[in-house]
C-alpha cells in the first residue's frame, strides 16, 4: 500500500479544521502563552489562540481583566512585535505598563470612535506587522466581530476584544470567549466558548485571592 | 545610437486645459493679439463645425457654448518637462524639442528593455495612461526621427541606408525646412528631398542658405549635433491656476491628480522619493490654505501620493473657493524600497509598520496615533507623556494601576476596604501644581481594585485616580 496516498484516520482528524469534542487528542491550536501557568494548562494549544479573535467579557473595571492579558502582550513587545491598543477607555499608564514588562517602543495607541476603531483594528490585524491588537469596542456587532476574526486569520495576529459582560449572552464568532467576574473578593475567569474543547467546567483561573 | 522622437500633437490643448477637465465643446486659440484664430478643437467642437483657422467669432457663431482658451506657453513647457521626467526612466539622454516633441537616445537601453518593440509598447501605454496622445519614430539621427515622428508614426529605421531611402522620397513640405525655403524650392520645380539632395552643395547653399543646408546635413547624419540633455530638477514646484473658482475639495481632485502624477514622474526620473510636500490652495484676496502632507517613509508611486494628498485635502475645511493649487516638494530624498528578509514569511497584507502607520494616519488624523513614554517624575500625572518612548528611566517602586483616569474624580460609592497605603505623594509647590495626597489601593463593593487618594489627615472625600485593571 502506498502510505502517502491514504492517510489514516488519525491523520485526518489531526487537521486543525476539524474539531472533536471530548477526544483524547485535541486538534493543534497555535497559541500564545498567557503567562498564567494554570490558565495555559487548560486552554487548547496552551494560551491565547494565534491568528484568531479572543473576547474578554468583564463585569467591572478594575477586576484584573488587563492583568489577564498583560504577560502575553509584554512578551510580544519584548520580541519586538507590535501591540496596538485601540480605543482604550482610560489612559494606559506608562509606569504600570513598564512595570509589567512592556517594551513601550512597541506599544501603540489608537484613538478612534467606534466605527473608526473597528476599521483600525481590522487594518492592523490584516497588515501582518502587528503581534496583537487589543480593542475596547463595547458596541461592536456580530458582523464586525466576524470581520475581525477573519482579519486576525489573514494577518496571523492575535486579536483581543474587551466588552462588558452584559454581552455574554450574545452570539460571537470569537475563537475564545472568557468572562472575568468577581465573587467573594476574588476574581474568576470562566470560559464561555472555546474552539478545541477544554475538559473542565470549573473556573479556569482564580486571581487576586 | 538610436534616437526616438515622441511628438505630442495635443500638448498645447491639454496644457491650456490642465486646470479643469474640458467639458463640452472646447477650443484653443493661437496667434497675435489682433488676429486670434482657433488652433485646435476637441471632438465635440468639431462636431459643431468648429475648424482650425476660424476666427473666434465664426466659431462662436457655429457653437455658442464653445469654451475657448488661449495658448499657455509656460504651461506647455512645464508639461513637456513633466513628460521628459517620465521618459528619463528609459534613457539617460532625454532632450526637449519644444514646443511639442521629446528626443531620447534609446540605443544604449535597448538591451535592458528587451528591444525596441517592447520599449515602444511601454512608452505608448505609459503615455496613454497619462493622457498624452502621441506619435513616435526612431532612427540613428535625432533630426530624422523628428521628421518621421510627424509623418510616419511608428517608423523604426535602425540603419543609415534605410533613413536615406525614406528621406529621399519625402515631400519637401514635410522635410522640416522652413515654409519660405519650401516655397522657393517648390517654385523652382523641386518636389521631394531627393531632388535637392542631388544638387551641388554651393548651389544648394545659395538657394536655401546655410541654415537650410545644415538641417539637411543633420537629418542625413552628415554632421554631428549635440542635443542638450535634460536634467531632472532637484525639487518640485508646480502650480495650476484655474479660470474660475473651484468650490469644495471634490473639483480639486482633478488638478491634484495631475500634480501628484507629475511629482511621481520626477521622482521616477531622480530615482528618489518624497517624504513631505505642501499643497497650497489660493483663494481670493491673497488668502491661502496650506496643507502639509508628511509621510513616515519616502514614497514615490503616483497613486499612493494622490491618495495621501486626497485624504488630507478632504479632511481640510476650505475657507473659500480656490483659484489655484500649488504643489511644492523641496526635499526629494533617495528612495529605498522596503527591505524584507528573504526567509521571513509574509503575513496578511504584508505591510510594514510605516505603511500601516501612514494608512491609519491618513484616515484618522495624526493625533489619533500615539505612543506612551515614561517620565522620571514621582507625580502620577507627570510620570508619563505622549511621544516616542526613550530608554526606561526608572520603574516605580510601588504598585501602579494600568488605567489612569484623565483627571481624578470623586469616588462613589466609597471603597469598602483598604488593601495598601497610604503612600504620601507630595508634589509641585515649586511649579505651582501644589498637591499633597495620600494614595491607597482600595477595594469596592463589586470587588474592583482602585487607586484612590485622600487629602492628608482626612478619612473621607475619596478621589478615584486609577483602576488596577
Amino acid at each position: 500500500m502506498n502510505a502517502i496516498a491514504s492517510p489514516n484516520l488519525a491523520q485526518v482528524l489531526d487537521h486543525p479544521g476539524i474539531w472533536r469534542r471530548s477526544a483524547d487528542r485535541q486538534p493543534r491550536v497555535r497559541a500564545l502563552s498567557t503567562g498564567w501557568t494554570s490558565l495555559d494548562a487548560k486552554l487548547p494549544g496552551g494560551g491565547w489562540p494565534q491568528g484568531a479573535l479572543s473576547e474578554i467579557l468583564f463585569e467591572h473595571d478594575g477586576l484584573g481583566e488587563l492583568d489577564l492579558v498583560m504577560p502575553a502582550l509584554a512578551a510580544l513587545t519584548q520580541e519586538h512585535r507590535r501591540v496596538i491598543f485601540v480605543a482604550p477607555p482610560y489612559l494606559p499608564y506608562a509606569p504600570a505598563l513598564a512595570a509589567a514588562g512592556v517594551d513601550l517602543r512597541f506599544l501603540h495607541e489608537i484613538h478612534a470612535g467606534s466605527t473608526e476603531a473597528a476599521w483600525s483594528m481590522e487594518q492592523c490585524l490584516r497588515s501582518g506587522c502587528c503581534g496583537a491588537v487589543v480593542g475596547w469596542l463595547p458596541d461592536i456587532d456580530y458582523r464586525s466581530l466576524r470581520r475581525l476574526q477573519l482579519a486576525a486569520e489573514t494577518g496571523d495576529a492575535c486579536a483581543m476584544i474587551f466588552r462588558p459582560s452584559t454581552h455574554a449572552a450574545q452570539n460571537s464568532p470569537a475563537a475564545l470567549r472568557l468572562k472575568v467576574s468577581n465573587s467573594d473578593e476574588a476574581t474568576y475567569v470562566d470560559v464561555l466558548k472555546s474552539r478545541g474543547l477544554l475538559t473542565t467546567t470549573a473556573p479556569l483561573l482564580r486571581m487576586r485571592a | 545610437m538610436l534616437w526616438a522622437c515622441l511628438r505630442f500633437p495635443g500638448l498645447a490643448f491639454s496644457a491650456a486645459f490642465a486646470a479643469t477637465p474640458e467639458a463640452g465643446p472646447s477650443a484653443l486659440l493661437d496667434g497675435h493679439a489682433r488676429q486670434r484664430l482657433i488652433a485646435a478643437a476637441n471632438e465635440e467642437a468639431t462636431a459643431f463645425g468648429v475648424r482650425r483657422g476660424q476666427s473666434v467669432a465664426a466659431a462662436r457663431a457655429l457653437c455658442p457654448a464653445l469654451d475657448v482658451r488661449p495658448r499657455d506657453r509656460d504651461a506647455e513647457t512645464r508639461l513637456l518637462a513633466g513628460i521628459a521626467a517620465w521618459c528619463y526612466q528609459f534613457s539617460g539622454h532625454v532632450s526637449l524639442a519644444p514646443p511639442q516633441a521629446i528626443l531620447m537616445e534609446v540605443g544604449a537601453s535597448l538591451r535592458l528593455f528587451d528591444g525596441w518593440p517592447v520599449l515602444a509598447e511601454r512608452l505608448r501605454s505609459g503615455l496613454l495612461e497619462q493622457g498624452h496622445p502621441h506619435t513616435m519614430a526612431a532612427t540613428p539621427f535625432a533630426s530624422a526621427s523628428w521628421i518621421f515622428a510627424a509623418s510616419a508614426d511608428g517608423m523604426v529605421l535602425p540603419e543609415r541606408e534605410g533613413v536615406l531611402r525614406m528621406l529621399a522620397a519625402l515631400p519637401l513640405a514635410r522635410s522640416g525646412l522652413s515654409a519660405s525655403m519650401v516655397k522657393s524650392l517648390q517654385a523652382m520645380g523641386f518636389r521631394r528631398l531627393e531632388d535637392i539632395f542631388r544638387l551641388p552643395r554651393p548651389e544648394l547653399t545659395r538657394r536655401i542658405g546655410r541654415d537650410g543646408v545644415a538641417w539637411l546635413d543633420r537629418i542625413r547624419g552628415q554632421s554631428a549635433h549635440a542635443l542638450p540633455a535634460w536634467q531632472p530638477p532637484a525639487n518640485f514646484l508646480q502650480k495650476i491656476e484655474f479660470d474660475g473658482e473651484l468650490d469644495g475639495s471634490q473639483p480639486l481632485l482633478f488638478p491634484l491628480r495631475r500634480l501628484t502624477r507629475e511629482l511621481a514622474n520626477l521622482l521616477a526620473a531622480r530615482d528618489g522619493g518624497v517624504q513631505r510636500f505642501t499643497l497650497t490652495l489660493e483663494h481670493a484676496r491673497g488668502q491661502s490654505t496650506r496643507i502639509v502632507v508628511a509621510m513616515a517613509a519616502p514614497q514615490r508611486e503616483a497613486e499612493r501620493l494622490f491618495e495621501l494628498a486626497r485624504t488630507r485635502l478632504e479632511r481640510t475645511t476650505l475657507p473659500a473657493p480656490a483659484r489655484a493649487i500649488e504643489l511644492v516638494a523641496e526635499e526629494l530624498p533617495v528612495f529605498r524600497p522596503p527591505l524584507r528578509d528573504l526567509f521571513e514569511p509574509v503575513r496578511g497584507d504584508g505591510l510594514d509598520w510605516p505603511t500601516l502607520d501612514e494608512r491609519l494616519r491618513a484616515r484618522l488624523g495624526d493625533a489619533a496615533l500615539r505612543q506612551i513614554a515614561l517620565v522620571a517624575d514621582h507625580r502620577p500625572e507627570r510620570a508619563m507623556r505622549y511621544g516616542t518612548p526613550g530608554p526606561v528611566v526608572s520603574l516605580p517602586r510601588r504598585r501602579r494601576p494600568l488605567w489612569l483616569l484623565p483627571r481624578p474624580m470623586p469616588m462613589r460609592p466609597e471603597p469598602v476596604a483598604v488593601l495598601a497605603g497610604p503612600e504620601r505623594i507630595e508634589s509641585g509647590w515649586w511649579d505651582g501644581a501644589d498637591a499633597r495626597r495620600d494614595y491607597y489601593i482600595v477595594r469596592t463593593a463589586q470587588g474592583q481594585q482602585a487607586w484612590a487618594y485622600l487629602p492628608p489627615g482626612t478619612l473621607d472625600g475619596w478621589m478615584l485616580h486609577g483602576w488596577f485593571a
